[in-house]
């Protein structure tokens, strides 16, 4: 199993930094010819940014649209953000970077409400999906896998930490090794080779699926752009071309 | 028109009613295939042309390598809903695929067959439908081109989406593709034609632009006794108008017409119109195709540079404002031929609520007796441009010229105006009459809100800067009970309450 697991996580790690990465890379190069900023909009640059990090810390425009469902994401995702920031502790050494190892272990103890957060808002998100007819039309198979996926992450690391512990001293010995390519032991425990089977599933499947929503939000043109057009001229190379073909 | 259109039923715009789903209620809805006579001269193939498929997905991939948004746009909804209840054309018709998310993923299917690792996988083995991807037939083709045309790209779905995704994008996408297969909207594409070809939406030649404005010269020196000009091709003119085709006849449009002279009169500033650049509206835009909105666009900085003008001003028209403010010094600048001092291009508005502000002209309300304005914020202007030098100022500046020409201003509810505005239902190159069935319905949030602010604040009128809702309204509102001349410029209501001539 240490094996199986070890190569599992070398091929989803891979996945993931190079999917992601040439997604990412992707995004940034293809231009956008013309200035669309939904306005009102910030005048400056540095304001756009600012708009696109209320975006993803607020879920402002999300706010505006539907609080039920404003509810519901940010307790998932609040909940997302602090079991994965907990969960470095199986990556770092103590003695990396102080201050965020003295982060984490501050986080330990609120794991398990950013847990049950996790939990509560992918379960009101699913039922949310079945329940609203407007929701349950635009839904596909994937869109339910996914909330399936990231709910069985979820319980198996749940009941993890409530019902059967594993020793995590080991996994953490595991994944240390990993990095420097040195195999040791992982737990024989069968919901953790649920729960980390299940992890390098998502891992895998993240840059083929909306969850490039994470790195795309940065991207999208209607947030990240200035209201400036009459101040600065706008020229996207292609069309720089067109010009130039022109004249 | 469609006699048979069920008009949708007005309630309380602070609880309005998601409709519920009514699968296939507008499937039957769409506008005219254009003829070869309107493709061929935009370059792109007659009708649809055999191998359309492949050129199709091949456009399609260009696309996506040339529009940011496109390719993100493309990958990164998830679904979450936000904006199913936010389109006026879903609200008004009830069907599915008039939620932004589901007209999206008409497109995003193809996208995910042809585009994806996983759909291309999948879809190889007939297995596409488990991420979301379909072959692109002939019946997908059908339906784009019908629902692409139930979206007036007004972006409203774009202001609530968690990352701003903007369903008008992908129609817009949409729209070039069916053009470059040979599958266009006859409507727009016919006029395009007659802007190359005679320079203005309308298909009106110079000569007869001309006799036209003497006319309305004799009109405004009936009206107020004095020699109001409506030059044209003036060389040496401070400013070049360029307007929207409709103000230069149609009703209430030439009434705004009449104002714009007004207050040029009065400030002193010599302008004119150019018969080069007789038209403002740029439906280019509204089939995605840079190509031809630059081409469109083109005129004007002609017109410009002929004439020697030093400022460009646009009239009352929406979508124009946003290719002029948000588009024209990217397709056409840079514009240094123009006075830096003053914005470059600057709006009517702008021209004529800075004058106010500072004296320039004098208004008597009075002019504008027993009226009770609401104002209704176009689109393309409410969120796809701006006015003034503060966020917002497209919201601030037409109510603050509104309030200064009339007894009474109230505004609609929160909901439905400033950024949250609902369309006219006419927009996006939907105006034409085989569309006046999905124009009705989709009208129907407006008529709402109108009917709600008449019926508690006695409201007689309501005041638009946009060419097409002008002419939608005028169209729309005596099918939901109301008179046909509720809807006004705001340059006529300037009009009415000028104080010309003899005052000093
Ligand atoms: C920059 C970071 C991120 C931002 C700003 C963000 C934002 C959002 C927003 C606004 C929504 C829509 C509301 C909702 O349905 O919950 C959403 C949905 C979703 N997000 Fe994120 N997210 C981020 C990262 C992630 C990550 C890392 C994951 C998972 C590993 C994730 C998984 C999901 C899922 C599964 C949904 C769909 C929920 C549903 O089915 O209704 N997100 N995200
Ligand atoms: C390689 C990556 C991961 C490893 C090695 C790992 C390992 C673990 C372990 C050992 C536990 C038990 C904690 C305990 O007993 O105190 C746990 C719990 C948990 N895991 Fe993971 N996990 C990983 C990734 C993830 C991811 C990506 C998610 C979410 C999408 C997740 C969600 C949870 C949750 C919700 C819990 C329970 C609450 C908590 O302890 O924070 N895990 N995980
Ligand atoms: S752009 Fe406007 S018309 Fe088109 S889908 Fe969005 S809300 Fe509807
Ligand atoms: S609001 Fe945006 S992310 Fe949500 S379903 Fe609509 S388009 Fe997709």
């Amino acid at each position: 199993m240490t094996t199986f697991f070890a190569i599992l996580f070398y091929a989803a790690f891979a996945v993931l930094v190079v999917g992601v990465g040439l997604k990412v890379a992707q995004y940034a190069r293809t231009p956008a010819p013309l200035k669309i900023p939904t306005t009102p909009a910030p005048l400056t640059p540095a304001g756009a940014a600012f708009r696109v990090g209320r975006e993803v810390t607020l879920f402002e425009s999300l706010w505006k649209a539907n609080k039920p469902l404003w509810l519901f994401a940010m307790v998932f995702h609040l909940g997302l953000a602090l079991v994965l920031v907990r969960h470095l502790r199986y990556f770092l050494e103590p003695v990396w970077a102080p201050p965020v190892w003295s982060l984490i272990v501050w986080l330990q103890p609120f794991g398990i409400y950013g847990g049950l957060a996790m939990l509560a808002g992918l379960a009101a998100l699913l039922v949310r999906r079945v329940v609203v007819q407007r929701i349950a039309y635009i839904s596909g198979p994937s869109d339910y896998l996914m909330l399936a996926l990231l709910l069985a992450i979820g319980v198996s690391g749940m009941m993890m930490k409530m019902v059967a512990h594993t020793d995590i001293v080991a996994v953490k010995s595991f994944f240390l090794g990993l990095m420097v390519f040195d195999i040791r032991a992982l737990p024989a425990d069968p919901l953790l080779a649920v729960h980390l089977f299940l992890v390098a599933l998502l891992m895998l499947v993240f840059p083929f699926s909306k969850l490039l929503h994470a790195p795309g939000v940065f991207f999208s043109p209607t947030r990240n752009q200035a209201d400036d057009p009459r101040e600065r001229r706008h020229l996207a190379p292609w069309a720089a071309q067109l010009e130039r073909e022109r004249n | 028109m469609a006699a048979d259109t069920k008009i949708p039923a007005m309630g309380d715009p602070a609880e309005r009613t998601i409709p519920r789903l009514q699968p296939g209620a507008m499937e039957q809805s769409k506008p005219y295939v254009a003829a070869p006579a309107h493709n061929e001269p935009l370059g792109f193939p007659g009708e649809l042309v055999p191998d359309w498929q492949e050129k199709g997905i091949a456009r399609m991939g260009e696309l996506l390598g040339k529009y940011k948004s496109l390719r993100v746009f493309m990958d990164i909804c998830v679904k979450c809903g936000a904006c199913t209840d936010k389109c006026h054309y879903f609200l008004g018709t009830g069907d599915p695929k008039n939620m932004p998310v589901a007209r999206q993923d008409l497109f995003r299917s193809v996208y995910r067959r042809y585009f994806t690792p996983a759909g291309k996988a999948l879809g190889a083995m007939g297995m596409g439908k488990l991420v979301g991807a379909r072959e692109f037939t002939k019946e997908v083709l059908d339906e784009w081109f019908n629902y692409f045309h139930q979206c007036s790209q007004c972006r409203r779905c774009s202001v609530f989406c968690p990352y701003g995704i903007d369903t008008a994008e992908v129609s817009m996408a949409a729209r070039d593709i069916m053009d470059n297969i040979g599958q266009g909207h006859k409507y727009a594409n016919e006029i395009i034609g007659k802007v190359h070809k005679i320079g203005n939406n309308l298909g009106l030649p110079g000569p007869a632009l001309i006799d036209n404005l003497e006319g309305l010269e004799e009109d405004l020196k009936d009206e107020t006794g004095l020699d109001i000009r409506m030059p044209v091709d003036e060389e040496g003119a401070e400013i070049l108008l360029v307007t929207p085709s409709a103000d230069f006849f149609a009703e209430p449009h030439v009434l705004g017409l009449m104002g714009y002279a007004k207050v040029f009169h009065a400030a002193g500033t010599s302008w004119t119109i150019s018969t080069k650049a007789t038209e403002a509206a740029n439906f280019a835009m509204f089939i995605g195709s840079y190509d031809q909105m630059q081409k469109i666009a083109m005129r004007i900085r002609e017109a410009a540079l002929e004439l020697g003008v030093k400022r460009i001003v646009f009239g009352e028209c929406g979508h124009a404002w946003r290719v002029a403010y948000s588009f024209l010094n990217t397709l056409i600048g840079p514009m240094d031929f123009l006075d830096p001092r003053y914005p470059r291009p600057q709006h009517i508005l702008e021209f004529t609520h800075d004058l106010i502000k500072r004296g320039g002209i004098r208004l008597d309300k009075s002019g504008n007796d027993g009226m009770v304005l609401t104002f209704h914020d176009s689109c393309n202007v409410a969120r796809a441009s701006r006015m003034g030098d503060s966020a917002g100022g497209q919201f601030v500046i037409p109510r603050e010229v509104i309030k200064a020409c009339v007894p009474k201003f109230v505004d609609m509810h929160p909901d439905t105006i400033g950024e949250k505005t609902f369309c006219c239902g006419g927009g996006g190159g939907l105006l034409t009459d085989e569309l006046m069935d999905v124009r009705i319905k989709g009208s129907q949030p407006r008529m709402e809100a109108l009917n709600d602010v008449v019926k508690r604040e006695g409201v007689t009128h309501m005041a638009a800067i946009c060419a097409i809702c002008k002419a939608q309204f005028t169209k729309v509102l005596p099918t939901y009970g109301f008179d046909r001349e509720m809807i006004v410029s705001v340059h006529q209501l300037v009009s009415n309450a000028i104080v010309l001539g003899n005052n000093d």
